[in-house]
């Protein structure tokens, strides 16, 4: 990948970040009511609200405050929880793994399975399995994931108790080593799942248009002409079919993320999701400040990791 | 994002648009009734505007009414059963309906027009206005629109008025992108250069011929981003943040959630309904999409 290239990615980059720090600062002040009721919460006493009405520069001319609170968000300062009582940065980074443990298993199951689906479907155009195949992956695709996350927990749950009901280990006893693991996975298995499975309709359809698209293109006729078998000839298509599916999954990313808050929701899964719960409770108005920029920030290098990832693999791209 | 990766059109790959078989060429019969996802995708929507147009009416009681002891199970009275406060879940579900497609509909008239005029505004200056507009649209389709809602809701207070306000005025990148690409290639045509050359002022070409050619791909993504729009809202009540005043299917879910193992008919009914509606508005995007374009995909 040129370097110049990934420089001007980086660069288009710093606009979007300058963006949603207006954006945030324009919630911040067009809340009803006192800017520092945003920051601080409702529960805060006067001198607390000074305090940070000197620290944000709340009595200073507008464009001022902008770039105050633009330095303190830069250097990581986002204000203190008044439920937690610590700074907000820290009260999400440690929510942080185990949201991503769960979206990861979530979109590596996704592509796993959605690929797979997609090969079938396309191998067996307009039979039986391909209608089957599309079917499910409508209704999948249409399924809200706090509702799929219901279910699965009423069907799978409640009623077999082949799945522990919610939470990411076993509260009862403490365990330690590969126990542990097998423990946090056994958790892990249908959150994951029921995330995985809006996404995987989408990966599904993808591949099986694209594989379609290939089967007639001259490169794949070549290929079953020179007698390859068909198991190659797939593999072979599918590195092409699979670069509009890395678009589509990282330009998913926010919803993806939203997904995974309301199948957290469901489930009790202590990530991100279970904050945003208490926080709205609880009306800790900074953490739910600093959860939504820290989101948009991971969306920015979801895109980012996306487009960097495309250009390496795809070699017509020199983007100059 | 800040477009390096070569734009592509993400219905088609969304949507595998079917060529159409013998039987379809029955004479008077609408296009987008020839496939079978266009046909089940309008006896949904169909379905779902009725329920929606005659609430009143389906639903047997009003749906913050307790009429029957709490948490009864689905009978012949309660199809959907009661929940905790001894409502009628059918009730609920109906009216729920209603107000998710009200949403629905606000929201697409709303970012279907920004979107519109955005797009065909960018590709009929081009240049710097072109710049400057899809750098905008790049901006808000990063904005994570579900979590900005989460965040305008719990500051502002719950409203059904402000988040069809912040969802429309969100949800409109995606119709932009495709009525610009439209607008490109269709500039160059030649009824285009006609009507140039018959004395058309830019803004009645544009108007009279470019737009009602542009508009049909944009109604496919329209139908799409109504779907999307129900199950952002869905999420939203999911989460509490809901309008209190309002019944919506989302809420019903939240409701259910306390109660997931003592009464399943609470979770099933709303969900189903919510899947059911979306399931429908992308079903109708898709039959749209093969009746507007019957050659392309597969």
């Amino acid at each position: 990948m040129p370097p110049r290239y990934l420089l001007r990615r980086l660069a288009q980059v710093l606009p979007t970040v300058a963006g949603l720090l207006v954006l945030n600062f324009c919630i911040i002040h067009l809340a009803p009511g006192d800017p520092v009721i945003a920051l601080g919460g409702e529960h805060g006493d006067a001198a607390y609200y000074a305090f940070l009405r000197t620290r944000f520069g709340l009595d200073r001319p507008l464009p001022e405050q902008l770039l105050t609170y633009a330095a303190n968000v830069l250097r990581g300062d986002l204000g203190t929880s008044f439920v937690h009582g610590r700074s907000v940065a820290h009260v999400i980074a440690e929510r942080i793994p185990a949201t991503l443990l769960l979206v990861f298993s979530a979109l590596a199951l996704s592509s796993a399975i959605g690929v797979g689906l997609g090969v079938l479907a396309a191998r067996h155009r307009r039979r039986p399995t391909d209608t089957a195949v599309n079917v499910a992956a409508l209704l999948a695709y249409a399924t809200p994931p706090f509702w799929l996350g219901q279910i699965a927990l009423l069907v799978l749950t409640v009623g077999t108790g082949l799945f522990p009901v919610q939470g990411m280990t076993d509260a009862r006893e403490q365990r330690a080593g590969l126990v542990h693991l097998l423990d946090v996975l056994h958790h892990l298995a249908l959150p994951a799942f029921v995330l995985a499975v809006s996404e995987l309709a989408l990966t599904t359809r993808l591949v099986r248009t694209g594989l379609l698209e290939a089967f007639d293109s001259d490169y794949v006729r070549a290929a079953r002409a020179k007698g390859l078998p068909e198991t190659s000839v797939v593999r072979h298509a599918l590195r092409n079919v699979m670069l509009p599916v890395i678009t589509v999954i990282g330009s998913r990313a926010g919803m993806f993320l939203s997904g995974a808050v309301l199948v957290e929701v469901v489930f009790a899964w202590p990530g991100l999701g279970r904050l945003l719960l208490s926080s709205l409770l609880s009306r800790d108005y900074p953490v739910l400040l600093g959860m939504f920029l820290g989101i948009s920030l991971a969306v920015v290098l979801a895109n980012l990791i996306t487009d960097l990832v495309y250009a390496r693999l795809d070699p017509r791209i020199r983007y100059h | 994002m800040p477009g390096s990766i070569p734009e592509f059109d993400i219905t088609s790959t969304l949507i595998p648009a079917r060529v159409e078989r013998g039987s379809g060429r029955r004479i008077g019969s609408p296009r987008i009734l020839r496939t079978d996802a266009g046909r089940i995708g309008v006896v949904l929507t169909f379905v779902l505007f009725a329920t929606a147009l005659l609430a009143g009416w389906i639903a047997p009681a009003h749906p913050f009414a307790s009429v029957a002891p709490p948490l009864r199970p689905p009978t012949l009275g309660h199809p959907m059963g009661t929940d905790d406060l001894g409502r009628d879940v059918f009730s609920g579900v109906v009216y729920g309906a209603r107000t998710s497609l009200f949403l629905a509909l606000i929201v697409c008239l709303l970012s279907g027009s920004i979107g519109v005029a955005v797009g065909s505004i960018a590709a009929w200056q081009g240049r710097g206005t072109d710049d400057a507009l899809m750098r905008i649209t790049e901006f808000v389709q990063v904005v994570p629109r579900f979590f900005l809602a989460v965040v305008v809701v719990a500051l502002f207070g719950p409203g059904l008025d402000r988040v069809i306000l912040l969802l429309g005025l969100t949800s409109w990148p995606w119709i932009a992108r495709v009525v610009r690409a439209e607008v490109l290639s269709l500039k160059q045509r030649e009824f285009i250069e006609a009507a140039r050359s018959l004395g058309a002022g830019p803004v009645r070409v544009l108007l009279r011929e470019v737009l009602p050619n542009a508009l049909p791909p944009a109604l496919v993504v329209l139908s799409l981003s109504a779907a999307s729009v129900i199950l952002i809202e869905a999420g939203l009540s999911f989460l509490g943040l809901g309008d209190p005043d309002v019944v919506s299917l989302g809420y019903l879910a939240n409701n259910a959630q306390r109660f997931l193992r003592v009464a399943w008919w609470m979770a099933a009914f709303p969900g189903a309904a919510i899947a059911l509606t979306v399931l429908g508005l992308n079903l109708l995007g898709d039959g749209l999409n093969d009746a507007l374009n019957p050659r392309g995909g597969r």
